[in-house]
């Protein structure tokens, strides 16, 4: 319809992949423990559900807050009314201290430069518009968020190149992928304004490591461009490495206040380590004025609900709660994650080791008919339409090689996990490969657990254990 | 510290976000100076936001007598869970429910809203901006009448590209738009190769606070359709409507018109004005056109209202008592500011543009500019301003063809401010008058006297300077 823009006739939504199908399909028959056991299970939403107990307790405990008092007051009128873009002091002051928390407070955040935003969605879009003519692109390392090609190109015609990354070593960035990348972007006549990176990793559920950090900043620098790290799993990190922020490595580098660290940006958001995507609370971070001031004009159309802003700015004032909180995320996140290690294990499947999200990154290689996107493809409708578990394809996060999946475990119950799992090591027994593996299944996994122990030592080897750092 | 211009886009360096007129430096002047009854009865007082704080008494209570609305009480957060996970940009069905159901009965039930069309936005900011990108691809344009919402020139056009080409409207006829005038801006735009894509106007009007009749409706809806372009009916206001014609919404007009091509016609709603509630950000885009309601939701993920919002206001607007009440305190309310305001500014010979709905009137100044001239409008706006402490919006920041016209807000203070403001324009206008009669007397004596001494004269022009003014003199106090 050429009454419509080319926004709507196109398919620059990206709604159409199977990231988003999985979701449609799960709509129509959604799993209930009661009313529909047979029901399809949610594996494709990377939700954090484990800790509401912990903020309904708060909540308990703070009427104040729930109820929209202010020293017993009603300050309802007020909020009511505010709808000053700079946001709320008290709650950009909240986040900030509660950023600093989860970075171990080896950083401080200035709430003057942080940006309030409709969820990491709209801080992504808004970033863009900010650095970004039509046509401009920005490098990203698959694999990469789906939602991505939306929030990132959609509305404001910038472009993404892509940075292969592969499992020969973990999916880690290197050097080479950098550079083949922007040489790739000249190829296409693109002028590269940054690159954008998601840390820890959505969908490979891994942090990036020191070097790869340092990396980024060194091939940022030297390029005179932008770095947009995505910290919004910053909190979720439960490995025994400690999460390094692209912030630590500006001030380990000596490189706080200077012309680079303006070209240094973080997204933030509450909606993976709070578990509140409901809220829709994002936010920027930049050391850039003329962003700052930009990037608050553009929030108009997509400020924080004036309520929400009062009740968080008290839930993550209380530094009691908020310690707590995180402790007790993290403990929950990693018994779940070990949980479904194990059971995919038991089905002879592993993942890249991880140590942060929602996720795991899922090795299904051996269960492809042949080592194509095609291929992959057609295991995902099988496992999505007999398996009954909504699943995330490789291929619709970018990924270089067929074979692998996103698979979610923060989003249900224990039980409800337990049952996935047990759904899927029916199937992979039940396929000509599964009835292999089953029959030289110990020798399989005994070679599929050497292959996990050296990918992790891989990674070990390159990030953290070194004696000197924290 | 700011890094090389050059890194950055346009958009974050240029300024076309139009927060550089005037429109906002009058905002600027409130925030370092706000008036306060107690702390600063001295100050500016904001009669340049169009806020209605007048009926936050009867939410209030509506809150009290219902805390499970509220997921975070105790009588709700059984809720809290499910509400803080919901991100779906459908929108919860009881809460989509609910806003087409207060449509309906803001507009008096003459028209059914269907929930599936309810999409929701960051605000009626978000939901402009989002039918713009729907509608128009960078470069195109939409017609506006003239004078219109300041920020519509941020809304419309900063991020998305559109060109807004203003329809001009003149108060030789109340700023009514006529179908010569839309015809006319049309084919000048054609001719200079500019493409229209739609026309866009609020109804009822900001600023001129006027709902449109059924006449000029109808002349609307044939222009678009004989053109075959969209049609975005911004109706923000529409329960501020309190006297005649009432208000016919452009969903009333379809119901009759059914030769118009529904796929052209698109609503923008919103909680702000209607219900005083702008920072719950809580916009609407209503389209008739199918393609744009699932483009519209796909965009709204930038810009979704929040679940805990959502879920509050889904409990308060299936109350259909407390809504009809609701909605007819509104009115009557905004009517009882709007005489008390009129007949003030009336007793001091200011005169509006006759209004019937809006939070707002147009003040009519043209008396006291200097000429009929921008600039001898920007002077008057400045003394206003920084003399007589009241923050008032010049016609010129509303695109307004004719100067001398200012936009006064008169629903965003209690009657005691508002009775202070009324004070200080009185003592402004009583002034003025008398600097005019002043300075006519001297004019006419001086040209009488031209045969007096060196020593008179320098008498008269001591008495035209500021300093030996009678002590009384309003000037001197403020």
């Amino acid at each position: 319809m050429k009454q419509l823009s080319t926004k709507v006739t196109s398919n620059g939504h990206g709604q159409d992949s199977s990231y988003f199908l999985g979701w449609e399909e799960y709509e129509k028959n959604p799993y209930d423990e009661i009313k529909n056991p047979n029901g399809m299970i949610q594996m494709g939403l990377a939700e954090n559900q484990l800790c509401f107990d912990l903020i309904e307790s708060w909540l308990a405990k703070n009427p104040d807050a729930a109820s929209l008092k202010r020293n017993g007051q009603s300050i309802f009128r007020e909020l009511a009314l505010f709808q000053d873009y700079h946001g709320m002091p008290e709650f950009k002051k909240a986040m900030a201290e509660f950023m600093e928390e989860i970075r171990g407070n080896r950083v401080t955040f200035d709430p003057k430069k942080i940006v309030l935003a409709a969820g990491s969605t709209s801080a992504n879009e808004t970033l863009m518009f900010c650095l970004a003519e039509p046509g401009d692109a920005f490098l990203l390392p698959t694999p990469y968020y789906p939602g991505f090609d939306r929030d990132l190109k959609w509305r404001t015609g910038a472009e993404i190149v892509p940075i292969h990354c592969s499992s020969s070593n973990g999916f880690q960035i290197t050097e080479a992928a950098l550079q083949q990348a922007y040489q790739q972007a000249h190829k296409l006549d693109l002028k590269v304004k940054g690159v954008l990176v998601t840390n820890p990793s959505n969908p490979l559920g891994t942090a990036l490591t020191r070097r790869e950090l340092n990396l980024l900043v060194d091939f940022i620098t030297s390029k005179n461009i932008h770095l947009i790290s995505d910290e919004i799993y910053s909190g979720t990190m439960f490995g025994f490495e400690q999460f390094i922020s692209v912030m630590d490595v500006l001030k380990d580098k000596k490189l706080e206040n200077t012309e680079v660290s303006k070209r240094v940006h973080v997204v933030y958001s509450l909606s993976k380590d709070l578990g509140l995507p409901g809220f829709r609370v994002g936010a920027i971070y930049s050391n850039d004025e003329m962003i700052v001031s930009a990037a608050t004009k553009m929030s108009s159309f997509g400020l924080v609900s004036s309520q929400t802003q009062y009740l968080l700015s008290a839930l993550l004032s209380d530094k009691k709660f908020t310690s707590q909180y995180l402790e007790e995320n993290q403990k929950r996140l990693k018994s779940r994650q070990k949980q479904l290690v194990s059971g995919l294990e038991s089905a002879g499947i592993t993942c890249l080791r991880s140590n942060a999200g929602l996720f795991c990154w899922v090795d299904m290689r051996h269960l492809l008919d042949t080592n194509t996107f095609e291929a992959e493809l057609d295991l995902w409708k099988k496992i999505v339409y007999n398996v009954k578990l909504n699943i995330s394809p490789g291929s619709s996060c970018h990924c270089t090689e067929p074979g692998w999946f996103r698979v979610c475990f923060a989003n249900m119950s224990e039980d409800t996990l337990d049952l996935a799992l047990k759904r899927l090591k029916t199937f992979v027994e039940s396929t000509d490969c599964g009835r292999m593996i089953s029959r030289s299944s110990h020798e399989r996994l005994k070679s599929l657990r050497k292959k996990t122990v050296s990918n992790w030592v891989f990674r070990v080897s390159w990030s953290d254990r070194v004696p000197d750092e924290r | 510290m700011s890094a090389d211009k050059n890194l950055l886009s346009k958009l974050a360096v240029g300024d076309k976000h139009g927060e550089d007129s005037p429109y906002f430096d009058g905002w600027k002047a409130y925030d370092n100076n706000p008036f306060h009854p107690d702390h600063n009865p001295q100050g500016v007082i904001q009669m340049g936001l169009a806020e209605n704080q007048l009926c936050s008494d009867l939410i209030k209570e509506w809150i009290k007598a219902n805390p499970q609305a509220s997921i975070c009480t105790a009588e709700g957060i059984d809720g809290f869970s499910d509400i803080a996970v919901f991100q779906d940009y459908h929108g919860l069905k009881q809460f989509r429910q609910a806003i087409a159901a207060f449509m309906e009965r803001a507009r008096g039930g003459r028209v059914k809203f269907e929930e599936e069309r309810v999409v929701m936005s960051g605000g009626a900011t978000g939901a402009n901006e989002t039918l713009m990108f729907c509608l128009a691809d960078r470069g195109d344009a939409f017609l506006v009448p003239t004078p219109y919402y300041a920020a519509f020139d941020r809304d419309l056009s900063w991020r998305t590209g559109v060109r807004l080409i203003p329809v001009e409207c003149n108060s030789s006829n109340n700023f009514q738009v006529t179908k010569q005038a839309l015809e006319s801006a049309y084919l000048n735009a054609q001719e200079t190769g500019i493409k229209i894509k739609g026309l866009i106007l609020a109804n009822p009007s900001n600023p001129l606070g006027t709902s449109l009749n059924k006449e000029t409706l109808q002349t609307l809806m044939d222009f678009i359709n004989d053109k075959q372009i969209h049609l975005v009916c911004d109706e923000i206001y529409a329960a501020t409507v309190f006297a005649e014609p009432g208000f016919i919404s452009v969903a009333e007009m379809i119901q009759e018109m059914d030769h118009v091509n529904r796929d052209l016609i698109h609503i923008v709603y919103s909680l702000s004005k209607d219900m005083g509630l702008p920072g719950f950000r809580v916009g609407v885009v209503y389209s008739y056109n199918d393609a744009v309601v699932t483009c519209a939701r796909r965009m709204s993920s930038f810009g979704l209202v929040s679940s805990q919002t959502q879920s509050f206001l889904a409990a308060m607007l299936s109350d259909k008592i407390f809504v009809d009440n609701f909605l007819k305190e509104v009115s009557k309310r905004v009517a009882k500011r709007h005489l008390v305001f009129t007949e003030g500014l009336k007793e001091m010979g200011v005169s509006c543009l006759a209004s019937n709905a809006g939070l707002f009137v147009l003040m009519d100044l043209r008396q006291m500019l200097r000429d009929q001239t921008f600039e001898s409008e920007m002077s008057l706006w400045r003394i206003i301003i920084n003399k007589v402490k009241i923050n008032i919006s010049p016609g010129s920041s509303f695109h307004c063809s004719e100067p001398g016209w200012f936009r006064v807000c008169f629903a965003n203070m209690d009657e005691d401010t508002l009775q202070i403001a009324l004070q200080r324009m009185k003592s402004f206008v009583v002034r003025d008058k008398e600097n005019k009669n002043c300075n006519n007397k001297k004019r006419k004596s001086f040209q009488e006297n031209l045969k007096l001494s060196f020593s008179s004269k320098m008498y008269d022009d001591h008495v035209r300077s500021p300093r030996l003014m009678s002590p009384h003199s309003p000037l001197v106090r403020t």
